[in-house]
């Protein structure tokens, strides 16, 4: 017997008083070697930013492992690396989250392309979207990685990879419309 | 220090338990009554994800996240804010039933008279010196949670003629999984705001609605201190078994 879950409710206007935290952005501890900044801007429909949202990232260590006991290879946890990242929008949509690259990660439908699952978070949402980040560094993964294979359209599939910046890689997230991000029923 | 990986190519692993899926508890993105959903919900069709190691986990975050008073909003400051000092409490569990231990969960809220402390409100309530409005708790090993705050206003909004959210206390739980990410909002018992209220309004089931909804706990009030509701939360539990039409991604539905 299973019971029925909690419905979810939007953030709201306010989320920026309880959700935000100083050290959020900061997946990686901020100077670890190898750390690179994924900075981006969440637009709407109509192309404006999002200046009220929230972003949060989740994604494997540079090795592919996790520090959870649901890892059928064992928790790992790395010093200074949370894997985490929570960065609320400014009121030009720009998010940034310090992390370091994920490794590839393996699946039951062959190896994933190293990847981070992303939440998104605003006024005007009733629930969260969900999205993943690819890296414009691995083609050959991501031409093997089964769920960027599982999405038809090249253009539609563009939209997860990341491009390459000068600290690292930019990630736009477009809510609707144009370049529409693909979004995942999880 | 952690096993090797096997240095040639491995066969791939047996598949991960998922969540249970449960989108049709939830509110749609697309929500007229909402006005601010029109442009902010994807137009595509969500793609199926499956879950996979990177959703079956999730960030498992502790006390270092908790201020020793960040679960009584009655003493954040110097004085007592103003309103009716309620205490919030309640158990998390997953569909299966079982308690999630150890979860974060924060809250945010209106002041007694229904004012945020943000730069963005700026109806004319008064702001309550005494008040941030901001919590955050651990659970307990029995998935046990426990707030001390004061009753929250409703307030007014522009979405439509004379517009009013019902009195309401944002929450924002992890789980232990990627998956079983939730925010929401508790309500309190017998609001005569909600016929009006989309939020409430976007939820398809009315008994996922009332899931919504605070118990007055007489039991647990506080005698002459504070007043005291109970709301239990459900995450989504797991999977017992791999579902066939999981273990194949769907066919791309463009
Ligand atoms: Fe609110």
């Amino acid at each position: 017997m299973t019971a029925p879950t909690t419905p979810s409710q939007t953030v709201g206007p306010y989320l920026h008083i309880g959700l935000p935290w100083p050290d959020g952005p900061f997946a990686a501890a901020e100077g670890s070697p190898g750390g690179v900044w994924i900075r981006g801007v969440l637009t709407d429909g109509a192309g404006a930013p999002i200046g009220d949202g929230l972003v949060e990232t989740w994604q494997a260590d540079p090795d592919g492992r996790f520090d959870h006991p649901d890892d059928p290879r064992g928790a790992v946890a790395r010093p200074g690396f949370r894997g985490f990242g929570r960065c609320p929008t400014d009121a030009e949509g720009r998010f940034a989250v310090y992390t370091l690259k994920p490794g590839p990660v393996p699946s039951h439908l062959g190896l994933q392309a190293p990847h981070i699952d992303v939440s998104v978070f605003a006024r005007g949402m009733l629930n969260r979207t969900v999205t993943r980040i690819y890296f414009p560094d691995e083609p050959e993964a991501n031409a093997a990685d089964p769920v960027l294979g599982s999405i038809a359209s090249e253009a539609a599939r563009a939209t997860l990879v990341a491009e390459p910046a000068e600290d690292g890689y930019r990630f736009d997230i477009r809510l609707q419309g144009e370049g529409e991000t693909v979004f995942f029923n999880i | 220090m952690s096993e090797p990986l096997t240095p040639e190519a491995p066969a791939a692993p047996p598949p991960v338990l998922g969540y249970l899926r449960d989108r049709e508890v939830h509110p749609p993105l697309d929500y007229p009554g909402y006005r601010s959903t029109a442009l902010r919900h994807p137009r595509r069709r969500l793609k199926v994800l499956p879950h996979l190691l990177t959703e079956v986990t999730g960030p498992l975050l502790g006390e270092d996240r908790i201020g020793e008073l960040d679960n009584d909003l009655t003493r954040q400051h110097d004085g007592e804010p103003q309103g009716q000092r309620i205490i919030v409490h309640g158990q998390v569990r997953d569909g299966d039933g079982a308690p999630v231990p150890h979860t974060l969960i924060e809250i945010w809220q209106a002041n007694a008279g229904g004012r945020y402390r943000h730069t963005g409100d700026n109806w004319p309530s008064p702001l309550d010196p005494n008040f941030t409005g901001v919590g955050r708790t651990l659970t307990d090993d029995q998935g046990r949670y426990r707030f001390t705050t004061i009753r929250p206003g409703a307030y007014p909004w522009r979405n439509h003629d004379n517009a009013w959210r019902p009195a309401h206390i944002h929450f924002s739980l992890f789980g232990r999984a990627f998956t079983q990410r939730l925010v929401t909002q508790m309500y309190f018992p017998g609001d005569p705001l909600f016929f009006q209220d989309p939020m409430w309004n976007s939820i398809p089931d009315p008994d996922a609605r009332e899931r919504l909804v605070a118990r007055f706990d007489y039991g647990s009030t506080e005698e002459e201190w504070a007043l005291a509701y109970e709301w239990d939360i459900v995450l989504r539990g797991r999977e017992s078994t791999v579902f066939e039409d999981e273990i194949a991604l769907e066919d791309d539905d463009e």
